[in-house]
């Protein structure tokens, strides 16, 4: 008898896409908007004003790449969070894999809602 | 097998690395709540953005950038593990090489976000 | 004249039988320069004390015996030399996570049932009789699993690995770096039966990739690497599987 197929390549998938995104783009991001442009260091201030920031969300690629950052980091933390559980010894199964999996994709429903209100 | 990472340098290197999934988590909070506010309008988005420029954000996003950092560094290291081996002109490339290619594709994205940001 | 040393051995010794747990006994070893850690115990066993018990056979990183676990890192005691432990002590136990049978000699039967279901053989496409001739391979293909194929069932990566020691299900890194082997033999035809060894949960998905397998592997087969290329393997087939006809997917 065969083993049962684990779903596992679906949140193995996210999780992957996610981690090498944040790999790439992580550290330039968390760089950029919360070190030097709120300090105005090396990135004026008024790179992240509310018309630019707005006018990049409205671009479809803007729109994108924002939800892409969001959602797939959201579902590379759940999906390690998930197994440093098991790893630490707190097996919760089905709560935890709840939890973890359903707070990124509630992540990925409202960073979705909120770039459509933004609109095009 | 209660503890167990704490028996080998190894093993700790490796809960670190499974660690900076909630540093990676709370940066999406941040920019999800950030996009939020974008979309309901210039206040809320100046107000998000004024809570960035206050010196306890500015810290935390510090230990966000080392997190981020840390985790693009053992992304890359982890990466040859991942995949069939490198071919570079007949010769397999060593793990150490994928590693630095990847560190470059950061480096050089990093750089690309930088200039999109500040001069696009 | 040879330099003789002695070294302070301690090694786990358990009789289920007789002891109500294992315990740690102490031996002071006289060693010389080339002395290897399998040499002290056959030393204990020799001159100290004849009933420890401990599997061993070639001597030279072949067989794959001899693993122990020696100051707590899963190694060949064969490769593994007195010299680098002095002055200090050496502590050898039997390997981590497997049931102890008597002092250093675990029960390997969990492994070797994996080992039998991933179908460690060639499984060829159409049975050829012997006139027609090898199966013929070029280098470029003996390259694709010949590093997979250097396994000794040592039985170092088992230890070596916390979710193995968490989850026994777990096929482990020797069993999926075998399968590996065959699977990507070009003379191979048996990988529909084996991929769903892979695609389940107890398969690569119990794996985090913490990599310590592939470190202390004495062989260099790099398990690590066998069972993180057939997430990759198993993620196609799974979202493939609805594209992609039943048994023509190499």
């Amino acid at each position: 008898m065969n083993p049962k197929r684990s779903n596992a390549p679906i949140f193995w998938a996210l999780f992957g896409a996610g981690g090498a995104l944040a790999a790439l783009v992580g550290p330039i991001l968390v760089l950029i908007t919360g070190i030097i442009t709120p300090v105005g260091l090396w990135m004026p201030r008024a790179a992240l004003s509310y018309e630019r920031v707005l006018t990049g969300a409205q671009h479809w690629a803007g729109k994108l790449f924002l939800l892409a950052v969001v959602s797939l980091f959201l579902w590379h933390a759940a999906h390690r969070i998930f197994h440093v559980l098991h790893d630490v010894g707190i097996h919760a199964g089905t709560g935890a894999k709840l939890l973890c999996y359903g707070s990124a994709l509630l992540g990925t429903v409202i960073a979705a809602a909120a770039l459509l209100a933004i609109g095009f | 097998m209660a503890g167990w990472w704490r028996r080998n340098p190894f093993f700790v290197r490796y809960m670190l690395r499974e660690l900076t999934a909630p540093f990676v988590a709370i940066y999406a909070v941040i920019l999800l709540v950030g996009l939020v506010r974008l979309a309901q309008g210039e206040a809320a988005y100046d107000a998000w953005f004024a809570a960035l420029t206050h010196p306890a954000s500015i810290a935390i996003h510090w230990l966000l950038l080392v997190a981020l950092i840390y985790h693009s560094v053992t992304l890359w290291q982890v990466m040859p593990k991942t995949m069939p081996p490198l071919k570079v002109a007949g010769h397999t490339l060593p793990e150490l090489g994928v590693t630095a290619l990847g560190l470059l594709a950061t480096l050089t994205v990093s750089v690309v976000v930088y200039a999109l940001v500040r001069w696009l | 004249m040879v330099e003789t040393r002695t070294i302070e051995m301690e090694v786990l010794r358990y009789h289920p039988e007789r002891d109500a747990e294992p315990h740690l006994q102490s031996y002071q070893v006289p060693f010389t320069h080339d002395m290897s850690v399998l040499q002290g115990l056959q030393y204990v066993k020799d001159h100290l004390d004849g009933s420890l018990t401990f599997r061993w056979s070639c001597r030279m990183a072949i067989c794959g015996s001899c693993g122990h676990m020696v100051n707590g890192v899963p190694q060949l005691s064969c490769h593994t030399f007195l010299r680098d432990y002095f002055p200090g002590k050496v502590r050898v136990e039997p390997l981590n996570h497997f049931p102890i049978l008597r002092d250093l000699a675990v029960d390997q039967t969990d492994f070797l049932k994996k080992l039998e279901s991933i179908k460690p053989y060639i499984i060829p496409a159409e049975n050829k009789p012997v006139e027609s001739g090898e199966f013929l391979q070029t280098p470029a293909q003996l390259d694709r699993f010949y590093q997979f194929s250097q396994c000794i069932n040592c039985l170092l990566c088992y230890s070596a690995c916390p979710q193995y020691g968490l989850n026994s299900e777990f096929i482990g890194p020797a069993a999926m770096a075998l399968l590996h082997r065959y699977n990507a033999d070009s003379r191979d035809a048996g990988r529909a039966e084996r991929m769903p060894i892979v695609n389940a949960e107890e398969g690569v998905w119990s794996c985090t990739l913490v990599g310590y397998c592939s470190e202390v592997c004495p062989k260099g087969v790099n398990p690590a690497n066998a069972v993180n290329q057939n997430k990759v393997n198993s993620a196609l087939d799974y979202f493939l599987r609805f594209v992609t006809p039943r048994g023509t997917g190499r």
